[in-house]
C-alpha cells in the first residue's frame, strides 16, 4: 500500500525533526539540531532492515519513491518564496558578507576532498530521478 | 476576479503544483533548445523560482517572494520547510549508508571549517564597512553562516534592529548564491560524488541554498549535501553567540 510507504516516511520525519528539537533544546539553543539528518539515517536504517527481509512491497517503496521525484519541484517551489528583493536591494555589504564567506569555504574543498581521498569515490547508491 | 482569486487563494496548494508543473515543462523545453541540454533544466526551473521571488518581492512589497500576491500563496506551502524537510528526507532512500558512514569525520571536520570560515568572512566585510563592535561583529558574521544564525545571535547578544536585518539580508544572499553558483563552480572544485558533496553541505550549511545548489547540479549527490548541512544551523546557532562571540570581546573590547 502507498500509504504504508507515506507513513514510514512521515514516522522517520516525525522522529527525527523531535530528536533535534530535543538535543537543541538540551544544548541550550533555540533551533532544531540535525534533525532531517537524524530522520535520514533512520529512513536508511529501516529500508536496510526490509532489504534483509527481502525488501518492502513495490507499492510501498513508490510512497516514498514519489516524494524523492516530488523534491525538485519543491526546491522550486522554495526558491519562488526566498526574499530575493532583499539580497538585491540591500546594498554592498550585505551582498560581500554572503558572498565572501561562500567563496572562502570553497576553497576548502579540494583541500579536504584530498585529505580523504582513500575513501571510495562512489558508494552502492541508486539514482533518485 | 475576485471569485477567482479568492478560489485560487483557498486552494493554493494545488494551485503551485500547476504552477510548478508548467515552470518545470518550460524550463526543459528552454534547457533543450537553447542551452543543447547543457544547463540542465532544474537549474532554469530553480532560477525561474528566484526570479518569481524578485517579482513577488517587487509587486507586494512583502517577505515571501511570489507568495506574497494572494493568488499564488500556495507556493508558501508548498516551499515551506515541512515539506521541504520530507522530500528531502525521502532522498535518503538512494543514499549509501556506508559512503556517509566513511565520510562521517570529514563531514564533522568540514561544518566546524563552515562556521568558523563564514563567520571569518562576514566579520571581515562588516570590518570593512567600519564596524567595530563585538556585538555587531559577532551578527554579522553569524549571518554569513545562515539566515537563522544571525538573528538568532543578534537576539541572543543584543544587536541592534539594523545590524540584525542586515545580517539576514546577508544570510539570504549567500543562499541565493549558493543556489545559483553550484551548478557552475561544480567543475572546478571536484563536486560530482557523494563524498564531496558531503563536505560541501558541511562547508556551506545553507540548507535551501545546498539542496537547490546541489539538485541543479546534480539530484543524486542531494542526500548527501543535506545530510551534513542539516547540522550546520544548529551548531552555528551554538557557537555564534558564544564562543566566537566571547572570542571577538576578546579581539575587540566591548565599544
Amino acid at each position: 500500500m502507498i500509504i504504508y510507504g507515506v507513513a514510514i516516511l512521515a514516522f522517520c520525519y516525525i522522529t527525527g525533526q523531535l530528536a533535534g528539537e530535543f538535543l537543541g533544546k538540551a544544548l541550550g539553543i533555540d533551533a532544531n539540531v540535525g534533525g532531517v539528518g537524524f530522520a535520514m539515517l533512520l529512513l536508511i536504517l529501516i529500508n536496510d532492515w526490509f532489504a534483509k527481509k527481502g525488501g518492502p512491497d513495490k507499492l510501498t517503496e513508490n510512497g516514498i519513491q514519489f516524494w524523492s521525484q516530488m523534491y525538485i519541484p519543491i526546491v522550486v517551489a522554495m526558491s519562488a518564496v526566498q526574499n530575493v528583493k532583499v539580497a538585491v536591494s540591500s546594498g554592498l555589504i550585505a551582498i560581500l558578507a554572503g558572498i565572501l564567506p561562500v567563496l572562502l569555504c570553497l576553497t576548502m574543498i579540494p583541500v579536504l576532498a584530498k585529505l580523504t581521498k582513500k575513501a571510495p569515490q562512489h558508494g552502492d547508491y541508486s539514482p533518485v530521478s | 476576479m475576485e471569485i477567482i482569486v479568492r478560489f485560487l487563494d483557498k486552494n493554493g496548494l494545488i494551485v503551485a503544483f500547476l504552477c510548478v508543473g508548467i515552470i518545470t515543462y518550460a524550463s526543459a523545453v528552454l534547457s533543450d533548445r537553447l542551452t543543447n541540454r547543457k544547463i540542465p533544466g532544474s537549474a532554469i526551473a530553480i532560477l525561474m523560482g528566484l526570479v518569481l521571488a524578485y517579482i513577488g518581492g517587487r509587486v507586494t512589497g512583502g517577505e515571501k517572494g511570489i507568495a506574497d500576491i494572494k493568488a499564488l500563496s500556495g507556493f508558501g506551502i508548498m516551499g515551506g520547510s515541512m515539506f521541504r524537510d520530507f522530500s528531502i528526507v525521502s532522498t535518503a532512500m538512494g543514499a549509501s549508508f556506508v559512503v556517509m558512514r566513511k565520510t562521517g569525520w570529514v563531514g564533522a571536520l568540514s561544518l566546524f571549517l563552515g562556521i568558523v570560515l563564514s563567520f571569518i568572512g562576514g566579520v571581515l566585510v562588516a570590518l570593512l564597512w567600519g564596524y567595530t563592535d563585538a556585538i555587531s561583529l559577532t551578527t554579522i558574521g553569524a549571518g554569513a553562516c545562515t539566515y537563522i544564525v544571525g538573528p538568532v545571535t543578534g537576539a541572543a547578544i543584543g544587536a541592534s534592529s539594523d545590524v540584525m536585518a542586515l545580517s539576514i539580508a546577508a544570510g539570504v544572499v549567500k543562499a541565493v548564491f549558493v543556489t545559483i553558483a553550484t551548478p557552475f563552480l561544480a567543475r572546478f572544485i571536484g563536486l560530482d560524488n557523494p563524498h564531496t558533496a558531503m563536505i560541501f553541505g558541511g562547508l556551506m550549511g545553507t540548507t535551501s541554498g545546498v539542496s537547490a545548489g546541489l539538485a541543479a547540479t546534480d539530484p543524486k549527490l542531494v542526500p548527501y549535501g543535506a545530510l551534513t548541512a542539516t547540522f550546520y544551523t544548529g551548531l552555528g546557532c551554538l557557537s555564534c553567540p558564544s564562543v566566537l562571540y566571547l572570542l571577538m570581546r576578546m579581539l575587540f573590547g566591548n565599544g
